[in-house]
């Protein structure tokens, strides 16, 4: 287990309070100066050293994306945008982040916008999260008092204001491009890539986007340094992260831990192990909604870090690890992950729009024993139509648990729907239907 | 895609009032200049506010003015997010998340309490028109599952007859405790806590 010191979000149970005078007693604001001093070279290489990967799913390097910055304002004024839509079907570490250590949070934002030269700093919250974006504004404001930001902020020299923008309930904000269209005033649908935000993002102008994580952990990086982050976990997959552990466990928690923990010690110690004993364990997604589940006869030696989950066909994603023991329905578990993907697809591209929606109809079907013979099939084809063929990772991230389900419960779906070859069943199924006709009457 | 559809009874005009004004204004002071456009989100959640927790058409027009931003752009904007109520729910709105992490801990649950208290289909106002629930994805509380919203409070760790408590709470106008309904701080693991073992209680 990591020892607490090196634990970076000392307060992430609140134990102290989050206030600014609290938040200084754990090290935070301390020597903001010093670290800005060293330059921005020194900054984005130290953060280069630690390797940290990006917390909000899909792990790119931090200190790359920040170089990619332009080194000169030009008469675009630059951007930093930071992603609070934490709307991942079990994960909800960001949230304790704005409640709990928004001082962080603050002053990771001063010290990434002085390296990528941006004068304002957009937080955008989900709109649900309204009460902890209060808690937000309020260290926002504390700050503003402490003379921490605004004009010289912190006595770096550098000149931050910092703005909450709230969401209002689409999971698709938490895109990057969605994100900056929401900003903007627009629907949330995403932006074709290239061009890439770094250049022409909110606004227009250069714009650096990442996530609450990812930027409360760096003022701790820069004071222990990059080799302490990198020390922990190993090669690549780095330093710590906050796991969430939800589903059918005992103790359902939030817990920073090393990077390549192994599965087992994240369940059976943090999270009070499984309900009905480790053996009643049926599946694990490991890092929220969208990435494929793990059968149980994996879970003994998964260690969880983004490469080793790659190598199991999945992801680390945002590290929300969901338990589904033998009490449940698998089947039904993933028709409901489908319909939550065919409720929050922005319907801009037609496969996602029309595919999320089938796929959904289809599990359904499955989960109740309804399906025809040749729907498993067609099942592993949809999603193969949609992953890959949408401007965004929406598509991927609706189809993979699809995927995941027939590869590690095939059986289980041919069982329950009888598909023995000797019965043709004739169902008259309507495949493709306007989704306003399947939908319940809406207010 | 979810469909939305506007309520069919709707009001003759909608103006600020002068706090939704002030609000309004500080709103679009934090855009650059000529980007007042980006406030339209900010300002449709004020205007839901005053108007009892749904937007009319007459608000979206009238916010289009006020942004100098053509009405069918705020249009697409309250129809395209979701907690944009177009219809009247009531002064207190109750969501029910039963996405997969909350759904396996027994969300089924407290969809049976709302239905028992309120009504007996989401989205329908209840015999006081005071409330209204619906059923709505992942709110990002998924340790505390299961767990509800009302109005802006979350209400976690909750089981039917705790439920059916904070519902009979609400039918009377008391505004319930919100937080976990199992006593547990927070997020830590309950009565399991391996971490940061000095800072607890200190």
């Amino acid at each position: 287990m990591l020892k607490d010191q090196d634990r970076i979000f000392q307060n992430l149970y609140n134990d102290k309070g989050s206030d600014v005078s609290s938040s200084k007693e754990r090290g935070d604001w301390v020597n903001t100066k010093e670290i800005t001093d060293k330059g921005r070279d020194w900054i984005i290489n130290e953060i280069k050293e630690s390797q940290l990967r990006g917390r909000g799913g899909a792990g790119f390097p931090t200190g790359l994306k920040w170089s990619f910055a332009p080194k000169e304002v030009g008469s675009r004024p630059h951007y930093l945008v930071i992603n609070g839509d934490e709307s991942e079907p079990g994960t909800c570490k960001d949230r304790d982040i704005l409640r709990f250590e928004p001082h962080k949070l603050i002053e990771g934002c001063l010290i990434a916008s002085y390296v990528v030269q941006a004068h304002v700093c957009y937080i955008y919250i989900r709109g649900e999260y309204f009460v902890d974006g209060q808690k937000l504004q309020a260290a926002i404001d504390e700050a503003y008092e402490n003379k921490l930001l605004g004009k010289n902020a912190a006595g770096t020299g550098w000149d931050l204001d910092i703005y909450i923008h709230y969401g209002a309930g689409a999971y698709i904000c938490g895109e990057e491009t969605a994100l900056l269209e929401s900003i903007e005033g627009k629907k949330g649908q995403p932006r074709l890539k290239p061009p890439f935000p770094a250049l022409i993002g909110l606004y227009g102008c250069p714009t650096i986007i990442n996530n609450v994580e990812t930027i409360a952990v760096v003022p701790t990086i820069l004071r222990r340094g990059g080799k302490w982050f990198a020390s922990l976990g190993r090669e690549k997959n780095t330093g710590t992260k906050i796991f969430c552990i939800s589903g059918n466990v005992n103790t359902p928690c939030n817990v920073e831990e090393e990077m390549n923990i192994p599965l087992k010690e994240l369940i059976e110690v943090h999270a009070g192990g499984v309900i009905g004993g480790w053996d009643n364990l049926q599946a694990v997604i490991p890092g929220g909604s969208s990435m494929p589940l793990i059968p149980k006869e994996k879970c003994e030696t998964l260690t969880m870090d983004f490469d080793s989950l790659i190598a199991e066909k999945s992801g680390l994603g945002t590290a929300g690890i969901v338990v589904i023991n033998k009490d449940q329905d698998i089947i039904k578990c993933m028709a409901r992950i489908a319909r939550f993907y065919k409720h929050e697809s922005c319907g801009q591209c037609t496969p996602c729009r029309e595919g999320s929606g089938w796929m959904w109809r289809m599990l359904e079907r499955m989960a109740k024993g309804d399906a025809t013979k040749d729907e498993v099939d067609m099942l592993g084809d949809v999603t193969n139509q949609i992953a890959g063929h949408t401007i965004c990772a929406f598509g991927e991230g609706s189809s993979w648990p699809v995927q995941g389900l027939l590869r590690h419960f095939k059986k289980e779906i041919e069982k329950r729907n009888n598909l023995d070859p000797i019965v043709q069943k004739k169902n008259n199924i309507p495949y493709l239907v306007d989704q306003h006709l399947l939908d319940k009457k809406n207010a | 895609m979810s469909l939305r559809r506007p309520a069919k009874n709707q009001p003759e005009s909608f103006e600020f009032n002068a706090s939704s004004l002030e609000a309004a204004n500080i709103i679009v002071a934090k855009y650059p200049e000529g980007k007042q456009q980006s406030a339209v989100m900010a300002l449709l959640y004020i205007a839901q506010k005053q108007n009892n927790n749904w937007i009319p058409l007459a608000a979206m027009k009238y916010i289009a003015k006020f942004l100098d931003m053509p009405y069918i752009k705020v249009y697409e904007v309250a129809t395209f997010y979701t907690m944009y109520n177009l219809a009247p729910v009531g002064k207190y709105f109750i969501q029910v998340c039963t996405t997969t992490p909350c759904m396996i801990r027994g969300a089924n649950q407290l969809v049976e309490a709302c239905k028992e208290k309120i009504s007996e289909n989401e989205c329908e106002l209840s015999n006081d028109n005071s409330c209204s629930w619906m059923e709505v994805e992942c709110l990002g509380a998924c340790v505390n599952a299961p767990m509800m919203q009302i109005n802006d409070d979350y209400y976690e760790d909750l089981d039917k007859q705790q439920t059916l408590d904070i519902l009979d709470k609400i039918l009377n106008g008391e505004t319930p405790k919100p937080g976990s309904y199992r006593g547990r701080v927070n997020n830590e693991p309950e009565n399991n806590r391996k971490t940061l073992m000095d800072l607890k209680n200190a």
